[in-house]
């Protein structure tokens, strides 16, 4: 469609720079200089850290968003400045700007520029979700399942605290989480009541915990250190309280740890109900 | 067009006390506690084995929501709502006109004025506005440290709901409400709205849905945050049954507004007055209303569903009776994210509708800017379960709505190039309207970007249920709504009022807010990204040198609240000064009436040729002598 172009300079003022071209320098050099060193210098601050493969993972993840986000957001704010500076209206004046209602080309080329630039995150985030399930609840049936030997460990959540269960080691019930580090668990994140929600945030995890669902999520520490958990789904009066903090230690000490645990629990463990991937809560009776 | 003269009606005057008798606010309230009462009286009468632990505990869901419905229903007869529908059962002719030509009462009562509910509506939806920023100054205030010591975790969690709900709920008619109502028929050359009862109705309803609202904290609030989350809502005491009365009756106001709109809009344009010409603004309220009656009824059946969970032991989100939480979440993110949609596409309307006046251009890319809108309008039915994304529920689906939610920001991303396009060599003004349209484009930016985080499934999983979502989300809704809020308040009050705003405490307000804005969220993100979750009242001790700036922050955002509300006092009512007639010289139609805009808004009804954004001088040579297809 023939559009005018937009360009023509207003008839009235002295002749103006090409606003186009020095906008156009000024932004592509900011992003220049601003693009590298936000990836060099933010990038490796980024959350959640190297305490797992996941959490690595999603470190580079948010360096690449935040890469792409940093030429965006210079677009609109150098543009926003630019045309506060240039584009105003002189004091006391009641001048009209040219009457531009449109431009093909650039509306064409914004649709094209956005559609790429969204898609390729689309895709990197799908490719990158598929690799391990990023640290991600799963649900019951994950699809993206890391090979090799997994301990699983199944996380109950329930009004206000968590447990954990380790069924290869007779399904001994913790209070907190200790897991061997570079060995891939499998977490079978469920609760007992209310929706909550297992944040082990150096670990890059996050699955909600429903009642009746085994959520799965698979992660892989890499660094021997404690773990900070909370839930990160309201549940309730103490859900600021609802926290803990794992451990992640050598194999080693692991197994010291289990073996002692399955000893201490040993008398409690028959009350505990048979092991299983999702519990029915009780029927609730309010102001009981 | 010339004033209409001082209608030929005016009633006698009256005494006072005879004035009050009638069907007026006074009698709305007593009809309502009334009704409350017989509601309550019935729900305490209803026997039968599942209500005894009811009984037993004083626990009474049922009566308190009959109590409820009886009180709104007892509020609707006081302020004349059954009159019509009476009326006409018994076939005797029904006034079509309620209250059009009383003096101040008219502001009381049911009016079917269009630009008398757009008043009421400006003020009933800023109290709660400011009742619902004060609960924000307390969550803020418990904040300052990282254990309780100002209220308790209960309070806490009723102040965080009371915020969230009455924030996301009354203010989804913040825009369509007072200037949807007032400017939208003007806009169109409409005299009135398509259904002026009903235009009555949803401000009526939606008043009694926030007193209810407020009323939850003498039956000891609610905890699930705005949410409303099964199977907590199911656990939570009576001040829970408020929550889903609130919203549900938010979700009828908001299901007929977004109807009468559409209505209005299809129906009522003048001659003239063709799509392609209709003011950016209405096209935006045309997309929100859509969104609205699409949207509502989903939460209206989801509220439904959970309060009779509540009350007659149904079962459809208790696990051990086979129902599903899921299916809770599932319904209310349907209604929930096209809900954020309704509350930010009103702001990209103001914002196009406002630009062309202050940079003397017409709007860059008009049909872009519809594209944007009714694109959004689209795809926010499509990308509900990213709030979901960790939840467990479809997971193998998790790619469709990452990529969904990518998609939403491509139309986005028409609206900020038809910003840019209209401020390319603008001869911008920077009045205070100016000011704040600019301030949304700046924290609308920040909100879009952040929200590239949240939809890439991988980062999301640090930043879910944390901080970051909810400076997102402010930067969003309050940076997105509220600021254009405010732009539209000071752009139209000297229209609406004939008074005009003092510019200096109006610069004041926009500063402090802008500063304090950001200076409030801009930290969150960092919060959110160091592990710090929502709702919480606890939080790691390292983080509270940032929760200290944060809260002192939020309270300068009050006091600049403050100062808005020192300036309409002054400007308004202690020292009122004329405004000129078109003190901004906009083209747009609603500046040619007189001001006060009579009540048949015009003589005659316009005919239209153009859109209204004829500024700029004609580019050489004048492509414009022809209509020009805008947008390419």
């Amino acid at each position: 469609m023939a559009v005018e172009p937009g360009h023509v300079e207003p008839a009235h003022a002295p002749p103006e720079p090409n606003h186009a071209r020095r906008f156009g320098a000024i932004w592509i050099v900011a992003s220049l200089i601003a693009t590298p060193l936000v990836v060099l210098l933010v990038g490796p601050i980024m959350p959640p850290g190297n305490g797992s493969e996941q959490a690595s993972g999603h470190v580079t993840d948010n360096t690449v968003l935040i890469g792409m986000a940093t030429p965006v957001l210079l677009l609109v704010l150098i543009y926003l400045i630019y045309s506060t500076i240039y584009f105003r209206q002189p004091k006391g004046g009641a001048l009209e700007g040219p009457a531009i209602r449109g431009n093909a080309r650039i509306q064409t080329t914004w649709i094209v520029i956005t559609s790429l630039l969204v898609l390729s995150l689309a895709a990197y985030g799908t490719v990158r979700l598929l690799e391990d399930g990023a640290g991600s609840g799963a649900g019951p049936n994950p699809v993206a399942v890391p090979s090799g030997a997994k301990l699983p460990v199944q996380v109950i959540a329930q009004e206000w605290a968590f447990t954990y269960r380790y069924p290869t080691y007779g399904g001994v019930e913790t209070t907190h989480l200790v897991l061997p580090v570079n060995q891939m668990v499998e977490l079978h994140v469920t609760s007992l009541d209310v929706i909550h929600s297992f944040w082990a945030y150096q670990l890059g995890v996050k699955a909600d915990a429903n009642p009746n669902t085994d959520n799965i999520v698979f992660v892989r520490p890499t660094k021997r250190e404690s773990v900070q958990i909370r839930c990160a789904e309201l549940c309730g009066l103490w859900h600021g309280y609802m926290f803990d903090t794992g451990h992640i230690v050598s194999p080693a000490a692991f197994g010291v740890w289990i073996a002692e645990q399955q000893k201490r629990f040993a008398s409690g463990a028959k009350y505990l109900p048979k092991y299983a991937t999702k519990y029915i809560p009780e029927p609730l009776r309010r102001g009981e | 067009m010339s004033a209409v003269a001082e209608p030929a009606f005016t009633p006698a005057r009256r005494p006072v006390w005879r004035r009050l008798i009638g069907f007026n606010l006074l009698t709305a309230v007593i009809l309502g506690v009334a009704g409350y009462y017989i509601g309550w009286f019935i729900g305490h009468q209803i026997k039968g084995k599942s209500f005894e632990f009811m009984q037993a505990t004083d626990e009474n869901d049922v009566a308190l929501m009959l109590g409820y419905l009886g009180g709104v229903i007892g509020f609707l007869i006081g302020l004349g709502f059954a009159n019509y529908p009476v009326s006409r059962m018994f076939g005797r002719p029904a006034s079509l006109r309620e209250k059009e030509h009383e003096g101040i009462g008219r502001y009381f009562g049911l009016c079917t004025d269009h630009k008398v509910v757009g008043i009421q509506y400006l003020v009933g939806i800023g109290v709660f506005f400011f009742i619902a920023g004060l609960n924000a100054m307390l969550i803020r205030t418990e904040l300052l440290h990282p254990t309780p010591t100002t209220v308790g975790p209960n309070q806490y969690l009723s102040l965080v709901g009371m915020h969230g709900t009455m924030m996301m709920g009354m203010m989804t008619s913040g825009i369509l409400g007072p200037f949807g109502n007032y400017f939208v028929p003007i806009m169109i050359g409409a005299r009135r709205m398509a259904f002026p009862r009903i235009e009555a109705l949803t401000f009526w309803l939606l008043m009694a849905a926030g007193f209810i609202l407020t009323s939850t904290i003498f039956f000891g609030g609610f905890p699930t945050g705005w949410t409303g989350y099964e199977p907590l809502n199911e656990q939570a005491v009576m001040g829970m049954d408020s929550y889903i009365c609130f919203f549900a009756l938010v979700g009828v106001s908001m299901c007929l507004l977004g109807l009468n709109m559409i209505a209005t809009i299809v129906a009522h344009r003048a001659p003239g007055m063709t799509w392609s010409r209709l003011p950016i603004f209405v096209w935006s309220v045309f997309a929100t209303s859509i969104l609205m009656v699409l949207a509502a009824p989903m939460l209206i059946g989801a509220l439904l569903m959970a309060a009779f969970d509540r009350t007659i032991n149904t079962s459809f989100f208790t696990v051990a009776a086979g129902g599903s939480p899921y299916l809770f979440e599932n319904l209310f993110w349907f209604f929930g994210h096209p809900e954020v949609y309704i509350l930010a596409l009103p702001g990209f309307g103001i914002v196009l509708e406002l630009l062309p006046v202050f940079t003397r251009k017409p709007l860059w890319g008009y049909r872009l800017a519809v594209a944007g809108m009714l694109g959004v309008t689209l795809l926010s039915f499509f990308v509900w379960q990213h709030h979901l994304f960790v939840s467990g529920i479809n997971a193998d689906l998790r790619p469709f709505y990452m990529l969904s939610t990518e998609i939403i920001s491509i139309p986005t991303g028409f609206i900020f190039l038809c910003v840019m396009g209209t401020l390319w060599k603008a001869r911008t003004r920077f009045s205070v309207p100016m000011l704040f349209c600019l301030g949304w484009t700046f924290n609308f930016l920040i909100g879009g970007l952040s929200g590239v985080f949240l939809s890439d499934t991988p980062s999301d999983t640090d930043t879910h249920g944390s901080f970051f979502v909810m400076a997102h989300f402010h930067y969003t809704i309050m940076g997105g709504l509220i600021f254009t809020f405010f732009a539209a308040i000071y752009y139209w009050v000297p229209k609406m009022f004939g008074l005009q705003l003092r510019e200096g405490l109006a610069k004041l307000h926009f500063w402090s807010l802008f500063i304090a804005f950001n200076s409030t969220f801009m930290p969150l993100f960092v919060l959110g990204m160091k592990g710090m979750p929502r709702r919480v009242s606890t939080y790691a001790p390292n983080l509270q040198g940032l929760n200290v700036w944060v809260s002192i922050s939020a309270f300068v955002i009050g006091l600049s609240m403050l100062v808005f509300l020192v300036n309409v006092i002054y400007s308004l009512i202690l020292a009122p000064r004329r405004a000129q007639p078109n003190p901004w010289h906009s083209k747009s139609i609603e500046w040619q009436l007189p001001t006060p805009v009579p009540v048949n808004n015009f003589d005659t009804i316009p005919v239209f040729d153009s859109d209204p954004y004829e500024y700029g001088t004609p580019l050489t040579p004048p492509p414009s002598a022809e209509p020009l297809p805008a947008g390419g």
